[in-house]
């Protein structure tokens, strides 16, 4: 016997969940298909996004300046990452490049454990947002829709960023090949940082509005960087539509069998990985090319 | 730097277990804390197989380190399983099914997609030992009461308890690891290993099954790793079920980066500097948990500065402590002496595998019909007939852009043609993989070199040969590959061939570039071809290495069947018997260099129809 409420409503979760991982996973991917770096320290500008907010929140008790600061933090933190240490990995082999990226993402957790300690810390959702709607044959709260509406905002903005704007053009084509594009004498390095940033910041933002929804740890990231893998894998490397696709489907698969055994999510969830694997191998919407 | 006196580093691996109870506590070291880098450095091993040799970075042994370890676990507290050993072997042997099973999947893409899926897929394990698999596992609660090691002989019983009485065990299974680990690396197959890290494309092309290659690391990887798992479980007298976290994957890879990647040893001395880290940082300068931040900055230092890890930094300062470096012969930028290449010439022609030098073949060797390539709305290569004789050399030439590197790679199955079909020794190859054609006998050298970069001359005419020696896939893990019969000879009359004989030992980054062209000639030929293509051998070479090296191609081409590429005209009418011209994906003209040197079409081609009206 179904519980219709309870799958609508898990349903619901899985939205918000697979919103929520495609703006990771967009992060992830734009960055991986620009400069070829697959960030593991991803993860960690999640959770770095959460605790900055929750800082700036606890001082303005304002989430707009919370949501603000999280996500400008994490910009800056990934800037200084690519600055300071990636950018030095790039001609190097990819499995360096996953040593040191893991290595930052060690240091952002236990730093951020150093300060903060391990227990969870928790921001509440907005007023405006707080309390929980009537959808007619059930209740949800608030914040958890609005969390689809801003997310479904910044993924428009990402969208305009990249395929409207001249900055976006270049990405795109720095995805399909770099070399061209510093051939045709534009500054790649620097584009390279930007990429970094905007990515990083797409972390950040997804771990602050997501904060008043979970509570904050330091080692939260850990599981989402999983997660986004899955999509990655799924949706394909270096799409952007593909990450958004990934996303709602990992989302989905995640809420739904949580409902009827949690312990099987992530059964199902490789389960699906792997189908992508065996079907199409670079994913549901990744191109050939990149590997 | 592992090919040195046979057995030193068994009999010194030896040597150090044995002294390491008298000496280490003396340092500070508490037995469980030996024991605990002993388990480290075993699960370390199959990684650096894994990783540090064949160049695949998994970010999920822990899934087959959680294996292991339940299962044995399992055996022996709630199976009531009474031997331990057994019970180890067999956790092993379910991680290897494990690793067999996962590898199936996360090998079907390279790079990081790899390092993603296993991360994903070690997670997917820890989940479900948690949930679905908790009442054989306990959960979270783990299984206690795991046995310690205990044999009775019949005149004696030994006992393996706690502390240093453990260690005795502990140290000979390590001890036994690394002796196979070692017998495995120096085998054909870890040599094939290293070629898929130094570059897999080539790998394939020279005729091994890279694919069964990886698979085979990765399951031994997971052997290794299953039973440091059920040691784990031994050791603490309980199998905790954090042995599954991807802690404790990235912990391994960290570990091993510390110590140093492709030495064998870097796992060990990782944990041991990770683990009097922690105790030191922990309760020397009170730290306490925060040790960890000190250890992921002095990590990351680490991957920036000193990328091969603590070994290989070691490696160096000993280098530059006996001044090594500068007592390497210095190249001699490419200057052969008219006796070399005089030697390459006289040296006999090589059999090629299935040819008899009595009887030589008659008729076509390879037949192309009607060969066409697209790519997008570009074609390449357009209806295509060609057609070469046994004993044949063939010498190919065009415009840039004409579709000759094209038309090659169609040839060696590396793209496969949209339309038309390739028959070589009168079987169909269309459609077959680049591997299986090279061990057909057809292979080619590339316009770009593609060599095994960090290995020597030696190695990589060895990893050529052996796919002809072996076949594209043999378990042949633990036989040396000194003994392989006929081995020796043919990198020695391969060297000789292209000139490199003085160079055996040089490892391919020191190469002057001619001498690097002339071994990606050597690559192919070392395979035994009856038929080898040559895309470019002249490329960017000068004028005086031209020479030499169209005198070589001369010596290979005796007795042989050859495709050649190449922009110099000279060249080619010198070495070519027949000369295919190409023009726009198409074949323009075909004849003896003497008709082609007189063609009106060829002369336009190349002069852009400058003659008179």
């Amino acid at each position: 016997m179904i519980n219709w409420a309870n799958l609508i409503s898990q349903m619901f979760n899985g939205l918000v969940l697979g919103a929520l991982l495609a703006l990771i996973s967009s992060g992830l991917t734009i960055i991986y298909g620009t400069l070829g770096v697959l960030n593991l320290a991803h993860g960690a500008m999640f959770m770095l996004g959460g605790y900055a907010g929750y800082v700036a929140y606890t001082y303005t008790e304002s989430f707009v300046v919370a949501v603000a600061a999280g996500s400008l933090f994490v910009m800056v933190a990934g800037v200084i990452m690519e600055r300071v240490i990636v950018r030095h990995f790039y001609s190097r082999p990819d499995s360096d490049q996953l040593l040191v990226t893991f290595g930052i993402s060690i240091c952002f957790v236990e730093l951020v454990r150093f300060c903060f300690g391990s227990l969870s810390l928790t921001v509440p959702p907005p007023k405006l947002f707080a309390g929980i709607t009537s959808l007619g044959f059930m209740f949800y709260p608030t914040y958890r829709l609005a969390v689809v509406g801003i997310i479904a905002v910044a993924l428009l903005v990402l969208f305009i960023v990249l395929y409207k704007t001249r900055l976006g053009m270049i990405v795109r084509a720095g995805i399909e090949d770099s070399v061209m594009v510093s051939s045709l004498g534009i500054d790649v390095y620097k584009v390279f940082m930007v990429v970094f940033g905007i990515g990083a910041m797409a972390a950040g933002f997804a771990g602050i509005v997501n904060a008043p929804v979970v509570s904050l740890t330091p080692d939260m990231g850990e599981a989402i960087l999983v997660q986004t893998f899955v999509v990655v894998v799924i949706g394909g490397v270096g799409s952007f539509p593909g990450a958004i696709i990934g996303g709602l489907i990992a989302g989905e698969i995640i809420s739904i069998t949580s409902m009827i055994n949690p312990g099987y999510a992530y059964v199902m969830l490789f389960a699906a990985m792997t189908l992508v694997l065996v079907l199409r191998p670079r994913g549901l919407l990744g191109s050939a090319s990149r590997e | 730097m592992l090919k040195q006196r046979r057995f030193l580093i068994e009999a010194l691996t030896a040597v150090g277990l044995i002294l390491a109870p008298f000496i280490l506590p003396h340092l500070g070291f508490a037995p469980n804390t030996v024991n605990r880098i002993l388990v480290w450095g075993l699960f370390g091993i199959g990684f650096d197989i894994l990783f540090g040799f064949t160049g695949l970075l998994s970010f999920g042994q822990s899934a087959f380190y959680g294996t292991g370890g339940f299962f044995a676990a399992y055996l022996l507290t709630r199976a009531g399983f009474p031997h331990v050993v057994t019970a180890l072997f067999l956790g092993m042997i379910a991680a290897a099914v494990v690793g067999y099973l996962v590898g199936l999947i996360a090998l079907r893409r390279t790079g990081i997609y790899f390092a993603m899926i296993t991360v994903a897929i070690a997670e997917v394990f820890f989940f479900v030992e948690f949930n679905p698999l908790s009442e054989w596992t306990g959960g979270e609660n783990g299984l206690p009461g795991v046995p310690t090691p205990h044999f009775d002989l019949g005149f004696a019983s030994f006992h393996f308890t706690t502390g240093w009485s453990l260690y005795w065990f502990l140290a000979f299974c390590y001890f036994v690891g690394i002796v196979a680990a070692l017998r495995i690396v120096r085998s054909p197959v870890g040599a094939v290993m290293r070629a898929i890290r130094e570059n897999p494309l080539r790998a394939a092309a020279l005729g091994h099954n890279i694919h069964a290659y990886k698979l085979t690391a990765f399951v031994i990887a997971a052997a290794y790793a299953g039973f440091a798992g059920g040691l784990l479980g031994v050791l603490q007298a309980f199998m905790p079920p954090d042995a599954f976290t991807f802690e404790t994957s990235g912990q391994l890879v960290m570990m091993s980066a510390i110590g140093g990647v492709g030495t064998l040893f870097g796992p060990l001395l990782g944990a041991a500097v990770w683990l009097f880290l922690q105790d030191f940082l922990q309760s020397a300068l009170g730290l306490g948990a925060s040790w960890k931040l000190v250890l992921g900055v002095v990590f990351v230092l680490l991957v920036c500065f000193l990328r091969r890890g603590l070994i290989g930094g070691i490696q160096d300062l000993y280098a530059l402590a006996t001044g090594q470096r500068h007592k390497r012969e210095a190249p001699e930028e490419g200057i052969e002496t008219a006796a070399d290449v005089a030697a390459a010439e006289a040296a006999a022609p090589l059999p090629a595998a299935n040819e008899s030098p009595d009887q030589p073949h008659k008729g076509t060797i390879l037949q192309a019909k009607g060969l066409t390539k697209h790519y997008g709305g570009l074609a390449a290569n357009s209806d295509i007939d060609f057609a070469v004789d046994h004993g044949e050399l063939r010498g190919i030439i065009g415009p840039n852009g004409a579709g000759k590197t094209t038309f090659f790679k169609m040839l060696t199955c590396e793209v496969h043609p949209t339309s038309g079909s390739i028959s070589f020794e009168g079987r169909d190859i269309t459609g077959l993989e680049v591997t299986d054609v090279c061990q057909l006998g057809l292979t080619k050298s590339y316009q770009i070199n593609q060599l095994f970069n960090r290995l020597t001359v030696r190695e990589n005419l060895v990893i050529a040969a052996l796919a002809e020696l072996r076949g594209k896939y043999r378990l042949d893990l633990l036989r040396r590959i000194e003994n392989i019969p006929g081995l020796t000879e043919q990198i020695e009359h391969t060297a000789q061939l292209v000139n490199l004989t003085r160079r055996l030992d040089t490892p391919v980054s020191e190469l002057a570039y001619g001498e690097k062209r002339r071994l990606e000639i050597g690559l192919a030929l070392a395979t035994s071809p009856s038929l080898l293509l040559l895309d470019e051998p002249l490329a960017g070479m000068s004028p005086r290495e031209r020479v030499e090296t169209v005198r070589l191609l001369k010596a290979i081409g005796r007795g042989r069947t050859m495709i050649v590429i190449d922009h110099d005209m000279d060249a080619i009418f010198e070495l070519a018997g027949k000369i295919t011209v190409l023009q726009e994906g198409k074949v323009l003209v075909e004849g003896t260099p003497q008709e082609i040197k007189n063609n009106k079409l060829v002369q336009d081609a190349y002069l852009g129809g400058m003659h008179e009206p």
